[in-house]
């Protein structure tokens, strides 16, 4: 297996784009990417699009060949392809280019995600297809109300409180507002958060990340390449992907996400690390619970502990493991399908040094990137 | 969504579920293949008793277009007496219900297609109590 390196990183603003298009986010981040590559185009062997839902969200399919066509590249003709996993498809996008370089396939890959979802259709409801539509959409059950019920019985058996909820959210606005790129760069109290309105009891709207337009862009190649572009490379040591049941009442325990405990076990054999090793971490925090889950699933600490790690200030920005140094997906935004990617970037730039006002001192990164409630997972280390 | 909800309602109407003859094993919804045993499945339906209790809930107050008028609505993860596990709208008062309480399956609507359109008719829980 060859090893493979990322040579540049892009992204795009997050947030509620109404004077952008698609095409023009997409761009953005791409554009950013080569230059920091140093790459003209012709380069590039093949590319991988993470996109939930652009047949819903834009009413257009076809958005791999769309995207290489804008990119510049439809007179290169290479191979785009489309993958898709509800909110884990940028961390998908990630481990197929991940394949095709370490595979020996192609020397120099694009691993793309993308989101519009300001323009045709209703965000919530396209969100609602990512769980179970026929046995838990037709119930009435929204993808924060199944996480609502996981965070009522986490409370329940663990003592978790809707305070260490809310200190989530604080958490990841303080690092969002040093986030150029983000959605939110604003600061807010923690009463702020536990007086927002109920989204669906416990979790209020502060606990809930936005749905937004954005993309990013990363550039994948093989180590002996890399090195022709890059004195600072950074690389993946282990890209793992696992699935679950779909429905929530289908699991054994609702508060563990095998998906997250199975894909991270890969990766840590893989990465030859233990948890202890990792600096930095991006995880999925659609919701405020999802990260006190990541915490425990991910074995930061034991089933039960995560809110330890945020009351004890563990994964503060300064903290000893600083979790979401981006803003996460609460502050710097969710654009569903550009998640996954938009992590990488953020741990790429921390392994580099680049990342300005939110830089942390960190050698080895973590990137979890989650489907839906769970049903799909992908965890990503990288090392400098 | 018509016939996609026509084709199940036989599981929808009554609590209709699954159950593995080779690992003894009950499953909601339906399901054509135990993942537990496979190709090795001995699959056939049996109607469920419809008593369990409450594992956990949420109180919806932000819903899809299609149940805006029903909010604030209970969705609770309920274990039944053969330890499957059913997610449900709950029919109570959103401050009557907890963690624990015992409730029992019950016949009701869930919406309809528009003022022409089929009525959904499914299977939604009531406190015990209330019967």
């Amino acid at each position: 297996m060859h090893k493979v390196a990322i040579i540049g990183v892009g992204c795009s603003k997050f947030g509620e784009m109404w004077d952008s298009g698609f095409r023009d986010i997409v761009i953005s981040a791409g554009v950013e990417a080569l230059e920091d590559a140093g790459l003209e185009g012709k380069e590039i062997e093949a590319m991988f699009v993470g996109n939930m839902s652009g047949g819903r969200y834009l009413a257009q399919e076809h958005i791999a060949a769309l995207i290489a066509d804008y990119a510049g590249l439809a007179e290169f003709n290479i191979p785009s392809t489309r993958v898709e996993a509800a909110d884990a498809s940028g961390g998908l996008a990630l481990r197929q280019a991940y394949m095709a370089v370490a595979s020996g396939v192609h020397d120099i890959v694009i691993a793309a995600g993308a989101e519009k979802v300001t323009d045709v259709g209703n965000p919530m409801d396209i969100m609602i297809s990512s769980i179970d539509k026929e046995w838990e959409g037709f119930v009435g059950a929204t993808l924060p109300a199944l996480y609502a019920i996981i965070a009522k019985l986490h409370m329940e058996k663990y003592g978790t409180k809707e305070e260490d909820l809310a200190l989530v959210s604080v958490k990841n606005h303080k690092n969002g507002a040093l986030n150029p790129k983000a959605q939110f760069r604003k600061e807010i109290t923690i009463e702020t958060a536990l007086n927002s309105t109920y989204v669906a009891e416990p979790l209020k709207l502060f606990d809930c990340a936005p749905i937004s337009d954005g993309a990013a862009v990363v550039v994948l190649a093989s180590e002996e390449v890399a090195r022709k572009y890059t004195d600072t490379p950074v690389y993946i040591e282990a890209c793992s992907q696992a699935s679950d049941y779909l429905a929530i009442q289908n699991r054994k325990d609702i508060l563990t996400m095998n998906s997250v405990v199975v894909a991270a076990k890969q990766a840590y054999k893989q990465a030859k690390i233990e948890t202890k090793d990792i600096d930095v971490a991006e995880v999925h925090d659609s919701f405020t619970i999802a990260e006190i889950l990541a915490y425990e699933d991910l074995g930061f600490v034991k089933k039960g502990e995560g809110a330890k790690l945020i009351r004890e200030g563990v994964t503060e920005l300064h903290g000893d493991l600083p979790v979401n140094t981006s803003g996460g997906l609460k502050a710097c935004g969710h654009a569903i399908g550009a998640t996954g990617v938009r992590q990488a970037v953020e741990i790429v730039l921390q392994l580099r040094g680049d990342a300005g006002k939110r830089q942390v001192n960190a050698e080895k990164g973590l990137a979890l990137n989650i489907g839906g409630t769970g049903a799909t997972a992908i965890v990503t280390i990288f090392s400098r | 969504m018509l016939p996609r909800f026509w084709r199940k309602i036989k599981y929808r109407y009554d609590l209709v579920g699954s159950y593995c003859e080779n690992c003894q094993s009950f499953f909601y919804p339906p399901r054509n293949l135990c993942p537990h045993c496979r190709r090795r499945s001995k699959i056939k339906e049996v109607p469920f008793n419809g008593k369990g209790k409450v594992l956990s809930y949420t109180v919806v107050h932000d819903a899809p277009e299609e149940y805006k008028d029903e909010k604030p609505y209970v969705i609770a993860l309920i274990e039944l007496e053969n330890g499957v596990k059913v997610l449900s709208q709950l029919v109570c008062d959103p401050k009557e219900v907890e963690i624990g309480m015992e409730v029992k399956k019950a016949f009701r609507k869930y919406g309809e297609d528009g003022a022409s359109g089929i009525i959904y008719y499914g299977t939604k829980f009531v406190p015990a109590s209330h019967f």
